[in-house]
């Protein structure tokens, strides 16, 4: 007898002790396997203020993250919180009804972000935003600035100027990019980081307001540009794939790497010693808008359908504090999209500072809502343009009769 | 009464098993297809419409035939690479040429290789600066036949074929060798006594008496052919990098289903009407060929 109340009281114990902390935790889903430490030293800081709630951190691949997360949510077993997508992959998990709406009532930090950025993350039709906002993306030129000292190169002003660094690069020894577009989206990457300038606002604000499409001169010229200059990409680009890539630069034997901002801390981590640089891609003439091209990579929603709405809803928060923001630039070399955080970390500052002349990135941003999305026609078709299986004419004519079956403007 | 509970316990566990994890999902397949689906929620019944959507309307139906036309290339050409000289080999090793007994382990190991190893293993070759076959090429004085053989559209699924070819021969290989070992030696004394042609030997003698193990291999690798995802997927990406054209039913199913990080949206009822179709195809026509082939076949 005297056995059983001792184990009674040993069990009761045990469940008394394990029972607040089991009740209250809260799973994270994340596609940025590379950020675990980083993110579990963001949670460390949330629950010590936030006594009786953990947080448990679990990552995905990121090309999987998509299927695995839609499997979970629909079989009920999703997690509380999870990094959504942007734009239209937010709509697809959205508009199942999986995420919960955030608004000024639960996420009163919301208000103060940029529009533009609230905007990734709501749905168009219904206007309900459903995730806080986490980083945005700018697409640049990066540099190698110690191979550029060594040639006695400086940022380039003009299109010509970029030739005439290339050219000298090449006669250095030197690759002058980079870059491959075997990996398809690589593709994407070179028109937002290259074309952008060359296209300009203009075309940008045409193609918004309906007055025109892709097979605008503009537009066709910048493509024109685009190809010359690959003639200084590495023999066989098309054929080389974007980790391949990725190497060439991080290892110092190419000069420059058209890419995200996103690159930025990968270069870091991978050649600590290289002295970076970036610029945005310079126009025609020395006086055009140097324009890089922007978009808010996703955000922290969180699942409707949780038990722990109150505790997430506490994470969310956090989530959208300058606190947050602050450490995400900090340790992530990220550009948080948390409004008012300062910049450490002299490129990220760079890279801030290039985003007040940006276009965004066109296809992820406005076409992904619809089949064929812009990004898999652009994809494509570039890779059509740089293996010399079309012209910028058709390509500008195929983007814009793909686009027509869904997207009402371009419809004749 | 004991003997048939026995038996029942055996057989209602697998069945079980089957039943949850083959059969329910190949059903569940069925029934979302004819379903809309907003993301992932199952929306109204729809009919025919996402079969309709997938086969005859636009940007899917051009996407349905490149892929499909791609798997029927991808069968006839590893029909020729892969079996076609996994017969000759088999035969070579059968006749015990000089180097057999080496032969009959070296051409069936790539079978032991995981598909993604072999995947890798053939980027790197096939990589435009650094792989072997690019420097290969320069180092003999033939540098203008090197190319960015996975980033064109004119070699790339010839890459990924002869990936495959070089990765899975050993099998047809070895279905065939035993195939030709269970030939009777009288049989092939009774040739010897009329020929020495090894032509007469192989077309008369041989191949129709190896044609068991030519059904099952061939059936295989229509049923593989048709399923082809492991390869492309690792060597050209999801998209069927470049510009779709190494695209296979596999790959576009997947896009359909479950979106593209990268690129596009999910649609589940579009997938699900894929996948159907895929599975009714291969069904069909894998029934259809065992069934033809199984009538040439001589009982020995």
């Amino acid at each position: 007898m005297k056995k059983l109340i001792m184990s009674t009281i040993v069990a009761l114990g045990a469940v008394a002790t394990a029972l607040p902390a089991w009740a209250e935790e809260l799973s994270f889903w994340s596609w940025r396997q590379e950020d675990k430490a980083q993110y579990e030293k963001f949670i460390k800081a949330f629950e010590a203020k936030n006594p009786g709630i953990t947080v448990k951190f679990e990552t995905f691949e990121a090309t999987n993250y998509n299927t695995i997360l839609s499997t979970a949510l629909a079989g009920g077993s999703g997690p509380d919180l999870m990094f959504a997508r942007a734009y239209g992959g937010l709509e697809n998990v959205a508009n199942a009804g999986y995420l919960l709406p955030l608004d000024k009532t639960n996420v009163p930090a919301l208000e103060k972000f940029a529009p533009a950025a609230v905007a990734a993350e709501t749905v168009r039709s219904s206007k309900i935003t459903y995730a806080v906002p986490f980083a945005s993306q700018t697409m640049l030129v990066i540099y190698n600035k110690d191979l550029f000292d060594k040639n006695g190169l400086k940022e380039p002003e003009t299109y010509d100027d970029l030739v005439k660094a290339s050219e000298k690069l090449k006669a250095a020894g030197v690759m002058p990019f980079g870059n491959g577009t075997a990996t398809a989206w690589q593709n994407e990457v070179m028109v937002g980081g290259i074309a952008s300038s060359l296209m300009g606002k203009g075309f940008y604000d045409d193609l918004m307001a309906g007055k025109a499409d892709f097979t605008d001169k503009r537009y066709v010229e910048a493509l024109t540009k685009l190809k010359d200059i690959t003639k200084y990409f590495p023999d066989g680009f098309i054929g080389l794939d974007y980790a391949s890539s990725q190497q060439l630069f991080a290892s110092g034997m190419a000069g420059m790497f058209v890419g995200g901002s996103y690159e930025i801390a990968n270069f870091k981590k991978q050649n600590p010693k290289m002295n970076m640089g970036i610029f945005a891609m310079p126009g025609m003439k020395a006086g055009d808008q140097k324009l890089v091209a922007q978009y808010f990579d996703g955000g922290y929603a969180v699942n409707a359908k949780t038990t722990k709405k109150d505790a997430a809803l506490k994470f969310v928060n956090f989530l959208a504090s300058q606190e947050f923001g602050q450490m995400f630039a900090d340790d992530l070399n990220n550009i948080s999209a948390v409004p008012g955080v300062a910049f450490k970390d002299a490129l990220l500052g760079e890279v801030a500072e290039l985003n007040k002349n940006s276009i965004p990135y066109i296809m992820l941003v406005h076409f992904r809502y619809g089949e064929p999305s812009g990004s898999v026609l652009l994809q494509g078709e570039i890779q059509k343009l740089f293996g010399g299986k079309a012209t910028p004419e058709e390509v500008g004519k195929n983007l814009t009769t793909g686009l027509a079956a869904w997207y009402a403007p371009f419809k004749k | 009464m004991a003997r048939r509970l026995w038996i029942t316990a055996l057989i209602v566990p697998p069945l079980a098993f089957v039943a949850l994890f083959v059969v329910y999902p190949i059903i569940s397949a069925f029934a979302y297809a004819f379903f809309q689906w907003h993301g992932l929620a199952r929306g109204e019944f729809v009919g025919f419409a996402n079969f309709y959507k997938v086969l005859f309307t636009q940007p899917y139906a051009d996407w349905t035939v490149n892929a499909f036309t791609h798997n029927v290339l991808v069968f006839f050409a590893l029909m020729v690479l892969q079996n076609g000289i996994g017969f000759l080999l088999a035969y070579c090793v059968w006749r015990e040429l000089p180097g057999a007994a080496f032969h009959r382990i070296a051409v069936f190991l790539p079978v032991v290789l995981s598909t993604i190893i072999v995947g890798f293993l053939f980027k790197l070759f096939l990589h435009p600066l650094f792989g072997v076959v690019n420097i290969s090429l320069r180092g003999t004085g033939l540098g203008w036949l090197a190319q960015p053989w996975l980033g064109q559209g004119s070699t790339a699924l010839w890459s990924l074929i002869i990936a495959n070819a070089w990765h899975m021969v050993g099998f047809p290989t070895l279905v065939f060798l035993a195939g030709m070992q269970r030939i009777p030696g009288e049989i092939l004394d009774a040739v010897r006594m009329e020929t020495e042609s090894e032509w007469v030997k192989i077309s008369k003698v041989v191949w129709p008496l190896v044609a068991p193990s030519a059904t099952v291999v061939f059936t295989l690798l229509f049923v593989g052919s048709f399923n082809w995802f492991e390869l492309p997927y690792i060597m050209a990406g999801v998209d069927g990098s470049p510009h779709k054209s190494t695209d296979v039913l596999g790959l576009y199913f997947y896009r359909t289903a479950f979106g593209d990080q990268s690129g596009s949206g999910q649609d589940f009822g579009a997938g699900s009407a894929l996948a159907v179709l895929i599975f009714v195809f291969i069904a069909v026509f894998a029934g259809f060929i065992t069934f033809r082939l199984r009538k040439r076949e001589i009982q020995i």
